[in-house]
């Protein structure tokens, strides 16, 4: 049981390092924002797994947080992005 | 015995499995909207498959509905980060702002 935990850990692992790649081709903002939302999702997933693998059961915490902590980000970029980005990116000419 | 380990392994490589599948997905798809699809759905699903592989191990059942609860929570901020994520990213492309730009 224990090898079947430690392999969907490292598929998990591999998962992460691929969103990298997307951070770094990512033509818009919102591309880079999405690797940062798997990210949190891939988080969770990874914290559960290795609660239950290393027997700490605060990890499953760690786990709820980091699912709180990767809406806030997004909300964040979202907010942040609305007013700046509108006219610098592209000659928008609405509102 | 040996039913529930086979049953957790699969359920815990299918679902490793759809979080590759999903990430495959944000790599490969052309546009945002439909990479913020391959990865809401996907890794939801994926986190489903490996809580339910996780809750055999777990010895008391409040830790149990913890997980649980994570992942509705997961689910949820998962849908509402596609939903504002899209409309930013949907806002700047003036091909299809046009049909109903009723805000």
């Amino acid at each position: 049981m224990t090898q079947v935990l430690w392999i969907s850990t490292l598929l998990l692992l591999l998962a992460l390092l691929l969103g990298l790649w997307r951070i770094w081709a990512g033509p818009g903002r919102a591309d880079r924002m999405l690797a940062a939302q798997l990210f949190g999702t891939t988080g969770v997933g990874l914290l559960l797994l290795l609660a239950e693998l290393m027997q700490q059961p605060a990890l499953r915490d760690v786990a709820l947080v980091l699912a709180l902590l990767a809406i806030m980000a997004t909300v964040a970029f979202v907010a942040r992005t609305q007013p700046a980005d509108h006219h610098s990116e592209q000659d928008h000419d609405a509102d | 015995m040996m039913l529930i380990d086979l049953l957790r392994a699969l359920l815990l490589l299918s679902g490793a499995l759809f979080f590759l599948v999903g990430t495959l997905g944000i790599l490969r798809f052309p546009d945002t909207p439909s990479r913020i699809h391959a990865l809401t759905k996907v890794d939801n699903l994926g986190l489903g498959l490996i809580v339910l592989g996780l809750l055999p191990g777990v010895e008391h059942w409040p830790v149990a509905i913890k997980m649980i609860l994570i992942w509705l929570l997961a689910i949820a901020a998962s849908a509402l980060a596609g939903h504002l994520v899209v409309r930013v990213c949907r806002e700047f492309r003036p091909s299809n702002a046009g049909e109903q730009q009723d805000d």
